[in-house]
């Protein structure tokens, strides 16, 4: 009995429970960087800011808020599955899967429109602190969420083969937790640089 | 040992610590020139003896790094190597290569060395760590070859395992990342980059993975744990080591005319570095308490243990200390910097290879359960005699760097170098007395191997 509390607690592996702590220590310095340079350069932060498109950026929130949500649902799919219908499980799940990958591309294509135009306006690292942090960010973010996608098809690609039963499941909530945690880090990183002024 | 092939091993494991006892006595020749600055003049000055002293390690670490992939590959992969013959050769061409380069080093003046060895073709010399004449460069170029060859060679033919494919995606990216030695730009900022996209990405990237493929590999063998459980521990270190590390290369490029972001990317990456340090800790302890089996050759464990410590306080917390831009704004190129370069250098490679020789070296010289219990007494002191010593050399280092940094760049009231250095020579003796005792910790090791196997044995 107490075996089974103990393997259900952290739940996913132990493995990406660092990784995700180091991730979120790592962006949180990124963010806490930001904010104190933002204090001594408001002006330029703020007429920086303009250049952003906001409507995008608020897109792609929907974009990832929506693909957490089919994540979830994929993962509670294969956690009410019963023991004799485990094909039919994994493949519903596979099917959210597939919806929440379909939405991460879509942030990603959508973000690819954003850099090309800020390239296109011959901005870069070194055009100001708010243009670095801004590339910083987006771009630590833009990669994280093209390695999520990567976490995801492997999960869906196990999924297409009945891989996950009732006892070990671990691998899709791992990852899962690593794609809640992408999100998460938008949602911070969002108003933090496209709209607080 | 499973594979008769195994046994070219031997001659690098040798040959590396030879190297490494010549390694220790140009330090501590050096470390008497520091207190006394005639010493040995005019016969060999301290930039000579520097060169000799880093390029020594650097080799060292080669050889021990090759004797410990010709030793553990043909385990992991299930097949006798694919040419002990060439691993043979190669190691003649590199110990003659070897021989050769510091001999030049002692007897030629550097100047008329280069003119010696066409540096004006293809200008490669005089960069710290990297200042091997160019046919000796090429030299290590086709001996990293020709080892890269036999060992791919017989992981294709073999069982493949996660320890050989990070060992071998390691060991490519040494010999990639080598590539950069060639090139040494005019614009002298551009020098730094590709300077330090060697050295750095050497250290604090392509080389932990070998570093974490070959003490994997001890700790299966000594503990008998099962391979899945090292394996996702493997992948974890790894995945951090290579995405801090990479960008990590940024804490070398503060305030040297670099664009600013660096500051940014350089500390916040570097400050991750720790990370893989600290799970090989982890890692370690770990394996070491789920052990299914008591090895015989405790020693062997002891040093991989060692090896994790002493790799997370030199690389990890010595390197920390000075990763962030405000801070490294002070402490650039001091004491504190040589401080930290002994103790990672030590204690992650330097061990590593310790680890491996005292697993391996009883099994080649045919003692499968280790050496005797008395043997491993003396090695034991050894191995307390050399830590100790480096870790109160890096303390002394550290002491001395911070002198140097409040004499000369904090506050107003500055002195120039000369004075400052004079205001730290106590802390040089220091520092050449603990040198004292990692060399006789060296020599105690030595001896360790001499013990006489006692009669009876359980
Ligand atoms: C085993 C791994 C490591 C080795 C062998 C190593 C070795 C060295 C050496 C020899 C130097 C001096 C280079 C020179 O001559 O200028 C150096 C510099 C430096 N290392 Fe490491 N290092 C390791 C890991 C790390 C880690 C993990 C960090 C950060 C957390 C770090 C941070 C630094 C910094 C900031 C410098 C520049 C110091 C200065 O500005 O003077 N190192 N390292
Ligand atoms: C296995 C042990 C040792 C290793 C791995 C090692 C490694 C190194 C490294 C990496 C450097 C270059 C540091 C830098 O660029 O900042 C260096 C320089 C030096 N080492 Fe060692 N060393 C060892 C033992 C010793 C010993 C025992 C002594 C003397 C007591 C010593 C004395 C020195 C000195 C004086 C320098 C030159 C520092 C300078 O330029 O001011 N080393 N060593
Ligand atoms: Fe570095």
């Amino acid at each position: 009995m107490s075996k089974t509390i103990k393997e259900n607690y952290p739940v996913g592996d132990f493995a990406i429970w660092i990784i995700i702590y180091v991730e979120l220590v790592t962006f949180g310095l990124l963010f806490l960087g930001y904010a104190f340079s933002r204090r001594s350069n408001i002006e330029m932060f703020n007429h920086s800011q303009l250049m952003l498109e906001t409507t995008s950026g608020f897109i792609n929130t929907l974009l990832l808020v929506t693909s957490s949500y089919f994540v979830v649902k994929a993962v509670t799919t294969i956690q009410n599955m019963t023991d004799n219908r485990r094909e039919e499980f994994n493949k519903k799940a596979s099917k959210w899967l597939l919806l929440a990958m379909l939405f991460g591309a879509g942030f990603l294509v959508n973000k690819i429109f954003e850099f090309s135009y800020i390239f296109g306006e011959g901005i870069n690292l070194s055009t100001n602190k708010f243009f670095m942090f801004y590339l910083l960010l987006t771009g630590f973010h833009f990669m994280h969420v093209l390695l999520g996608s990567v976490i995801l098809f492997n999960i869906f690609q196990k999924t297409r083969v009945y891989g996950y039963t009732l006892e070990d499941h671990k691998g899709i909530i791992s990852g899962a937790a690593y794609w809640h945690m992408v999100d998460f880090l938008w949602i911070i990183l969002f108003p933090l640089v496209y709209i607080i002024r | 040992m499973k594979y008769t092939s195994q046994m070219v091993a031997k001659p690098y494991f040798i040959f590396a610590l030879i190297l490494l006892a010549g390694e220790i006595l140009f330090g501590l020749l050096m470390g008497i020139q520091y207190i006394w600055g005639d010493f040995l003049f005019p016969l060999i000055p301290f930039n000579v003896l520097r060169m000799v002293h880093t390029n020594l390690l650097i080799v060292l670490l080669l050889f021990g790094f090759m004797g410990a992939t010709y030793y553990l590959v043909p385990e992991e992969t299930e097949s006798e190597l694919w040419s002990p013959k060439l691993a043979i050769i190669t190691f003649w061409i590199f110990v003659v290569a070897g021989v050769l380069t510091i001999l030049g080093y002692l007897f030629v003046p550097y100047a008329t060395l280069t003119e010696l060895t066409f540096n004006n073709l293809l200008p490669t010399m005089g960069r710290e760590f990297l200042e091997q004449p160019l046919p000796t460069k090429v030299g290590i170029v086709l001996v990293v070859l020709s080892y890269l060859l036999n060992v791919s060679m017989t992981v294709l033919k073999g069982r493949k395992t996660v320890i050989t494919t990070v060992l071998l995606t390691g060991l490519l990216g040494l010999a990639v990342f080598f590539l950069f030695a060639f090139y040494v730009p005019d614009n002298l900022i551009m020098d730094k980059f590709f300077w330090w996209f060697t050295v750095h990405l050497w250290v604090e990237a392509t080389w932990e993975l070998i570093l974490g493929a070959i003490l994997a590999f001890v700790l299966i063998k000594v503990t008998g744990v099962d391979r899945e459980h090292i394996d996702k521990w493997l992948y974890l270190i790894i995945a951090m080591t290579m995405v801090s590390g990479i960008l990590g290369t940024g804490h070398h490029f503060f305030y040297m005319g670099a664009p600013e972001y660096w500051l940014w990317i350089g500390s916040i990456s570097s400050a991750v570095e720790p990370m893989p340090f600290l799970l090989m800790i982890l890692f370690a302890f770990t394996m070491s308490r789920d052990r299914k089996i008591k090895h015989d050759n405790e020693m062997a464990l002891t040093w991989a243990k060692g090896t994790a410590v002493m790799g997370f306080l030199g690389a990890g917390v010595w390197g920390f200390f000075h990763t962030l831009a405000p801070v490294n704004m002070y402490t650039h190129g001091t004491q504190l910097t040589a401080a930290h370069g002994h103790l990672s250098f030590y204690g992650a490679y330097i061990m590593i290879i310790f680890t491996v020789i005292s697993y391996a070296m009883p099994i080649l010289r045919g003692r499968p359960h280790g050496n005797s219990a008395k043997a491993q007494k003396v090695e034991l002191a050894s191995f307390w005699m050399m830590n100790s010593g480096m870790l109160g050399l890096t303390l002394a280092l550290s002491a001395a760097g911070l002198v140097q940094i409040f004499d000369q760049r904090v506050g107003t009231n500055l002195i120039g170098f000369m004075e400052s250095q004079e205001s730290i020579n106590g802390i040089y003796m220091v520092r050449a007395g603990f040198g004292l005792l990692v060399f006789a910790g060296l020599l105690t090791y030595f001896y360790s191997f001499f013990v006489k196997e006692e009669a009876q044995q359980a």
